[in-house]
């Protein structure tokens, strides 16, 4: 069960994310940067694929990875709130896709040390792409950051924005802490001060200024939602819903 | 008797969809052929596959091609496997992969860790610049020669 539930807050994690970056399919500032969006989108999906995979393995009674993607409601979803607030502009985007992307980094490096040996491969896989979408989101960061007043403006006001967010990425969850004393998952608070270290070096070359570490909104991983979620969950299972069993 | 080579053969005909000159065995995704005995007596030939990046969109349509070459061959005693580790690296592309690559107007990927400048597959300058880290597919980047001012695509190093 923990097992389970630690899969799918991984996989939701990535899906939710891709879903959202893809509504900049077509709609992105530029070509390469539509481009580039959507790529991260594909590698995110795909490593939710992998995941929800091997859940599905586990949790039998005809489970999927589309049953788990396509027919569970929000309150079994299991993803960090930050993942499913609306894109906003680009800034805000970049924003949320930098400070995720360097979480994920440092998640699945310790996740290559699983004792799960097919969550180790996972990880491994995943790593290699999540540190180009690192890389892109975080010269992006710095580059409207630092760039015009406007951008800069937009930057800050993104960064006060989804900072409330970023306290849950630390809070173990029960099946967080249980696959941790089984060797299987990582404590997320255990490379809170790496994250914070390298994020705030990105901020600073940025010249975005940190907020001061507050309250925090949370819930995400116990299946709290924000209303966003119901609303990207509404879009992307109206077909199986509809038509269930539908294929392309 | 069909032998391990015969299947190898056979694999090197089934082409990445978006790389049409690459085979899967360029590519170095096939990451082993072997024959395997199950419980019933009966063998059957296990083909290991790994993925370039998660979410390539050309990976199922791989899997369809390599079964539809076996089957056309056939051949019907067969799994195909996905293995994720160790995880794929452009350094398991041949050099006749890269060189084909090349003739192709895409410039092929360094060895991980050479910091050599990507050299313009048109004119064989090394005067290039990224333009974008995402390219038309996962696995390739945009880039400008700024000798000959020709775009390319480069295969990125993985």
């Amino acid at each position: 069960m923990s097992l389970s539930n630690y899969l799918l807050h991984l996989a939701d994690n990535a899906l939710i994310l891709g879903h959202r970056n893809s509504e900049w399919c077509g709609h992105g500032p530029v070509l390469e940067q539509d481009i580039a969006i959507t790529n991260i989108s594909l590698d995110l999906i795909g490593q939710s694929r992998y995941l929800y995979q091997y859940a599905a393995s586990i949790t039998g009674h005809g489970a999927s990875e589309d049953s788990l993607a396509y027919l569970r409601d929000a309150r079994s979803y299991l993803n960090l709130l930050m993942l499913e607030l609306p894109k906003r502009d680009w800034g805000f985007t970049i924003l949320r896709q930098y400070l995720f992307s360097e979480f994920q980094l440092l998640q699945y490096e310790a996740l290559q040390r699983s004792a799960d040996v097919q969550l180790a491969g996972i990880a491994e896989k995943a790593l290699k792409e999540t540190s180009y979408h690192r890389r892109w989101s975080s010269e992006w960061v710095i580059r409207l950051g630092d760039g015009t007043d406007e951008s800069h403006e937009r930057m800050q006001d993104s960064l006060v924005r989804i900072w409330p967010y970023t306290g849950e990425l630390f809070m173990p969850a029960i099946f967080e802490q249980e696959m941790v004393a089984t060797g299987i998952g990582v404590d997320p608070s255990s490379f809170k001060e790496e994250w914070m270290s390298k994020t705030k070096a990105v901020f600073e070359e940025a010249t975005l200024m940190v907020p001061e570490e507050g309250w925090s909104q949370k819930g995400g991983k116990e299946g709290r939602h924000t209303e966003h979620l119901g609303y990207i969950l509404a879009e992307m299972q109206f077909l199986q819903r509809t038509y269930p069993g539908q294929e392309w | 008797m069909i032998c391990e080579r015969d299947i190898l053969k056979l694999l090197d005909s089934v082409k990445d969809p978006e790389l049409p000159v690459l085979s899967i065995l360029d590519l170095g995704i096939v990451r082993s052929v072997e024959r395997i005995s199950m419980e019933n007596g009966e063998g059957r030939w296990r083909i290991v596959v790994t993925p370039t990046y998660s979410g390539c969109p050309a990976m199922d349509m791989i899997s369809m091609q390599i079964r539809m070459a076996m089957y056309a061959a056939g051949m019907t005693d067969f799994e195909i496997v996905t293995r994720l580790s160790p995880a794929w690296t452009t350094d398991w592309m041949t050099e006749s992969g890269k060189a084909k690559l090349k003739a192709y107007g895409i410039a092929p990927p360094h060895r991980t860790g050479d910091q050599t400048p990507v050299e313009c597959p048109h004119c064989g300058s090394t005067h290039t610049q990224c333009l974008s880290e995402f390219g038309s597919t996962a696995c390739k980047a945009l880039y400008r020669c700024e000798d000959c001012r020709e775009p390319f695509d480069h295969f990125k190093c993985h």
